[in-house]
């Protein structure tokens, strides 16, 4: 196929190769880690923040207005200013906290988020680690979150921080399970958990297409069940500022509260890259089936670029629901999920296991 | 990369919290004051504990995700065996869901989603 052309596993191989080759075996490999580890550490934190001005521009727009645009062109470095600004705030905790737990939960919230990257796949050949059980991992990790949520609004002790806390582990414990489960959707699809794998049985038509009603059903439930996983509005309720004064970060200043903000935007685009690379086939490029000519031409555009357009505008949807939609009530959140959303996906899965019984999909 | 390197992510992720923290402390000026570590709720004095028992519909949601929570975890072998197996999964996936329902419906009628 015309993307092997793009295929990044050799010059992964080569660096390895190179280090070592030209240093000792401890060294190639403490070189290595470094490298990979230093390397994902500033895609995270270049995301989060550029995440953060996207936000803030997305809705500049939608409320007609310009947005940030003195900080650089067009505002660019405005994100990064902030962060030094916040870096260099005095950190208070308050008297009466929990001092320990206080502490521990921005912790907990950014290695949810940051562990999860490790199964993404950026692009052909371009991934930190390759799990067997990819979608379940990450499933698996991005739920660790709530507990630092759960944590931060406790140990505030803090009255609107714990109503904060409370609402979101609810809402999270509850949409975790039609995340789990529309994914499922395409599991039964394509027969496998491995993320790259996954986007790999795409090659013909992606999953969106050749999956029929199911797969866009599950598409739906899946963007709306992660946008309230990810504490989004409209389903803000963790951080209703008009009740809640902040909700369950109300008591967090200087970094602190930033690092649960840029955990909050890092867990939205790895529901937006899970859902691209899950629904819309992740870094392969769009095809056709039958249509030799159109697939090579699309085949020029490098997978790279595929993936992050591909997430970039699931996140721009998952902003156009905050700045549409008004916060939902928590019985109106619940019900949402226990008596739509669950019972679809059920029906859902029956309905796919059909489909795939028979035979009736694109193969 | 081999599974085990995830210690790496994880070890990045806890230096890069902690390091920020750390400059975060040393590094900034500081000012002790009473009222600014006190907790801030509408800028009125708070009353009494916040440590106190608490609405029960919360828990209530927490139980009845954990059983179908479990229930995801089985199906997901499931799922990828599914296109194999053919027939007998899909009949066992019925009985299964039929189950899974009937406890839904119960949960249900009990009034276990409803938000009081």
């Amino acid at each position: 196929m015309g993307y092997q052309r793009y295929d990044l596993a050799p010059l992964t191989h080569s660096i390895d190769l190179f280090l070592y080759n030209h240093l000792p075996a401890t060294w190639a490999f403490i070189a290595e880690m470094t490298i990979i580890g230093v390397v994902f550490l500033i895609f995270y934190a270049v995301i989060g923040l550029y995440l953060v001005l996207a936000e803030r521009k997305v809705c500049a727009f939608m409320q007609n207005r310009i947005g940030p645009n003195r900080v650089g062109w067009f505002g660019v470095i405005q994100t990064i200013a902030d962060l030094f600004k916040l870096l260099m705030k005095e950190l208070i905790t308050i008297r009466k906290a929990d001092k320990f737990l206080f502490n521990l939960a921005p912790f907990i919230v950014i290695i949810a988020s940051f562990l999860g990257l490790a199964a993404i796949p950026f692009a052909m050949g371009l991934h930190a680690i390759d799990f067997n059980i990819g979608i379940f991992y990450i499933m698996a990790v991005s739920s660790v979150g709530v507990v630092g949520v759960l944590l931060a609004g406790w140990s505030s002790n803090n009255k609107y921080s714990l109503i904060g806390a409370m609402r979101s582990g609810a809402q999270i414990v509850s949409y975790e399970l039609s995340v789990g489960l529309s994914l499922l959707v395409i599991a039964i699809y394509s027969g496998s958990l491995q993320l790259s794998t996954i986007v790999e049985s795409q090659a013909d038509a992606w999953w969106i297409i050749k999956g029929h009603i199911p797969a866009i059903i599950a598409f739906i439930v899946f963007i709306t069940a992660g946008t309230a996983e990810t504490n989004r509005g409209p389903f803000d309720l963790a951080e209703a500022e008009s009740e809640l004064t902040a909700g369950f970060h109300t008591e967090y200043s200087g970094i602190k509260f930033a690092f649960f903000f840029l955990a909050e935007y890092m867990n939205m685009f790895l529901i937006a890259s899970v859902a691209a690379t899950v629904f819309w086939g992740g870094w392969m490029p769009l095809h056709i089936p039958g249509c030799e000519g159109f697939n090579n031409a699309m085949d020029f555009i490098p997978p790279i670029c595929w993936y992050f357009g591909k997430t970039a505008i699931v996140i721009l949807i998952m902003m156009w629901f905050k700045w549409t939609f008004p916060r939902l009530r928590i019985d109106q959140l619940l019900t949402l999920e226990w008596k739509y959303l669950l019972p679809i996906n059920l029906v859902n899965i029956i309905v796919v296991a059909l489909i795939v019984l028979m035979g009736w999909y694109i193969k | 990369m081999s599974n085990e390197s995830l210690v790496l992510f994880f070890i990045v992720a806890v230096a890069l919290v902690g390091l920020a923290v750390g400059f975060s402390m040393i590094i900034p000026p500081k000012s002790k004051n009473l009222v600014k570590s006190e907790p801030y709720e509408c800028g009125i004095e708070t009353k009494g504990t916040t440590w106190v028992q608490f609405n029960v519909g919360y828990y209530l949601f927490a139980i009845v995700y954990l059983v179908f929570d479990v229930e995801t975890v089985f199906i997901f072998p499931w799922a990828v065996v599914m296109k194999t197996i053919g027939m007998r999964a899909f009949v066992e996936i019925l009985i299964f869901f039929f189950i899974l329902g009937l406890g839904l419906i119960y949960a249900w009628k009990k009034g276990a989603l409803k938000w009081e």
